[in-house]
């Protein structure tokens, strides 16, 4: 199990503003009536969102009172999954993932280029708060290791070099291209191809 | 190799665009009015006759699933529920599915909704796929507007609405009773089996869960025939399989290939090769994290399909396949591994959730030379009191991995871990983890 603690400094008020209020409506609308429940991890991550991706324990409070249900169901939730990040992390948030298939193709590598780039430490946001990091576990694009994902996008074949050349990319406040570095494209084997040819060449 | 025209994700590399219109010129939603209209009973038993088992890990045959639901609508809805909540280390298929192939599972769920009655479908991505989500919910919506999904969905007179609800990392909603915990908005830590979903599942309806690539081969075992995809692979393996090759070799990728393929096969033809040759290959691991590792000797003869993989005492899993050669620590991979099933761990039952850490914290001791002789034996014991003791399958899928390592590297364990133990009583150790070696120590001492 991993450990997770809400931060120590946490804003008094959170509520939605009008685009998340939208969006929380359009969710619970996908359930029946009377389970709008099933909205929570949506909504959490809505308030993620919104709030400089964490979720103060204010947002829980009002996502409870939101879906009608005891708050401490909302915390539950929100310290279960490890994607909703309890504490504050940088605007670029870098998660490498580090399980076997991408250990064993050099996923330290990517750690080493974070230390140096970033921080010594996993979860330290920079001065700036621009930019923080950690290890995660799969994130299931296994072929494409060692990979990392900065906020939503999937960054994968990647090497000590090209990491640290999306690293500056973003300390200089750019967004770098997703996708596979070393041009490849997708999972296909990478000047090997044998199979659907035609489909290829066509 | 399974011939072109045989495969069923033509657009596997997106060579062609996931779009409606690229996709129908595949195949995709052209008589879907027709295959429903031959019936229920048609629909599964063809399903049946193909021999389909899920893709998702167990291997459960899926014709035989659906027909677990209630014949009629009771007062409870019925709903399918698909997971596509990929996390096994190794595994990336239903990746490709969700953001190349979308169509054939929104076309799959219509049929399969068909079949079990559901009005309802809810698609579970893991959060961290939310850009393949989002090209999900774009063929989602596409097929809205075509009037493929709604009401009287592509003419067949049956009405569905399709969600996704996305997760937020945690490897057990991959579990079916998990998955369904968190689609109600809770955290997700499996139920007891009985009931299973299929009497009580979603909201105590009637509930049928299949993963994202079950669900996107059925319309096209419909359309060529159940015959037709049972004659691939062999009895009981049919039919063809994304292997996802990952790790030591030379051209990692995803391939669409027949059951019962060669593992060789899939190395040296499709990946490339092990880096270093094939002679540098240490050991497989053949279907996702989970799965017991397979040394180098059985690898050249070894065929993959759940059967001939089971009888090596490892498993299909998700056919993912993880490839170590001999530059890599075999014990360090493993001992990674263990931390991955401590992390994702929910904490519901003891025996998984101490023994998971354990296994970690003695794998990582182990890599280092640290252990003493008798932990190797102490962290058999371990997993054997994991295994089957625990709610869901999490516990074999923690222990097997290691009970795999121990099963075909003990000597290099052994060799590399030669103390005797470390604690010896006159040490006053003010906690008793390891109580175990204070007491042999003091039988040895008695006698």
């Amino acid at each position: 199990m991993s450990l997770k603690r809400p931060a120590k400094i946490q804003p008094e008020k959170f509520e939605f503003n009008s685009s998340s209020l939208e969006a929380a409506n359009i969710i619970i609308a996908k359930y029946p009536k009377g389970k709008q429940q099933s909205a929570v991890m949506a909504l959490l991550y809505i308030a993620q969102k919104q709030n400089n991706n964490w979720i103060p324990l204010a947002a829980m409070k009002y996502i409870a009172k939101f879906l009608d249900m005891p708050y401490i169901k909302v915390y539950e939730v929100a310290t279960f999954y490890s994607m909703y990040n309890l504490s504050p992390v940088g605007k670029y948030f870098i998660q490498i993932c580090t399980t076997t298939p991408c250990m064993i193709r050099g996923a330290q590598k990517l750690v080493e280029a974070c230390k140096e780039k970033i921080s010594e430490n996993e979860n330290e946001l920079l001065k700036d708060k621009n930019c923080s990091w950690m290890e995660v576990e799969c994130l299931g694009a296994c072929v494409n290791a060692p990979m990392m994902q900065i906020n939503d996008d999937y960054y994968e074949d990647l090497d000590k070099e090209k990491t640290l050349e999306i690293l500056e990319k973003i300390l200089n406040g750019e967004t770098p291209k997703p996708g596979s570095y070393r041009g490849r494209i997708n999972n296909e084997p990478e000047n090997n191809r044998k199979t659907l040819m035609d489909l290829k060449n066509a | 190799m399974l011939k072109d025209q045989d495969r069923i994700f033509q657009n596997l590399y997106n060579d062609l665009g996931s779009d409606i219109t690229s996709s129908q010129k595949r195949g995709d939603w052209i008589n879907t009015k027709d295959l429903t209209n031959k019936g229920r009973d048609w629909i599964i038993n063809e399903i049946k006759d193909s021999q389909l088992r899920g893709r998702g890990g167990a291997g459960f045959p899926t014709g035989l699933k659906w027909s677990f639901a209630p014949k009629e609508i009771g007062s409870r809805p019925h709903y399918l529920v698909i997971n596509g909540d990929e996390s096994e280390p190794g595994t990336c298929k239903d990746r490709d599915i969700l953001r190349f192939e979308p169509h054939k599972l929104i076309e799959g769920c219509l049929i399969a909704s068909y079949a079990v009655q559901a009005h309802v479908c809810y698609i579970y991505i893991r959060g961290e796929y939310f850009v393949d989500g989002q090209k999900l919910q774009a063929a989602i919506d596409e097929a809205y507007e075509k009037n493929l999904i709604g009401k009287n969905a592509a003419g067949t007179g049956w009405d569905l609405d399709i969600y996704i609800h996305y997760g937020a990392g945690a490897y057990i909603c991959g579990e079916e009773t998990a998955l369904l915990e968190s689609i109600e908005g809770r955290k997700g830590q499996p139920r007891l089996k009985p009931p299973f979903p299929a009497l009580i599942g979603l909201y105590g309806c009637p509930t049928i869960v299949n993963n994202v690539e079950t669900i996107a081969v059925v319309p096209t075992i419909l359309r060529r025939g159940g015959k037709w995809f049972a004659s691939l692979g062999r009895e009981k393996n049919t039919g063809t399989k994304i292997f996802c090759i990952s790790g030591n070799v030379n051209n990692p990728c995803n391939v669409e290939e027949e059951m019962n393929i060669p593992l060789k096969e899939l190395i040296e033809v499709h990946a490339g090769g092990v880096i270093g040759g094939w002679d540098n290959l240490q050991a497989v691991i053949p279907g996702g994290s989970s799965m017991p590792l397979i040394p180098k000797e059985k690898c050249e003869t070894l065929t993959m399909d759940f059967d001939s993989l089971m009888a090596e005492k490892s498993g299909l899993g998700t056919a993912g396949v993880v490839v170590i050669n001999k530059d890599q620590d075999i014990i360090k991979c493993m001992a990674r591994i263990a931390r991955f099933y401590k992390h994702e761990s929910c904490g519901q039952c003891t025996p998984c959730r101490e023994g998971s850490g354990w296994m970690w914290r003695m794998l990582e001791r182990m890599a280092k030379g640290e252990a003493s002789k008798d932990e190797v034996d102490m962290l058999s014991d371990v997993t054997n009191q994991i295994e089957g003791h625990t709610i869901c399958a999490f516990g074999e899928g923690s222990a097997w991995p290691v009970q795999g390592l121990l099963r075909h590297f003990r000597d290099e364990i052994k060799k590399r871990n030669n103390f005797d133990p470390i604690i010896k009583e006159n040490k006053n150790i003010p906690y008793l983890v390891d109580q175990h070696l204070l007491d042999k120590n003091a039988e040895i001492k008695s006698k």
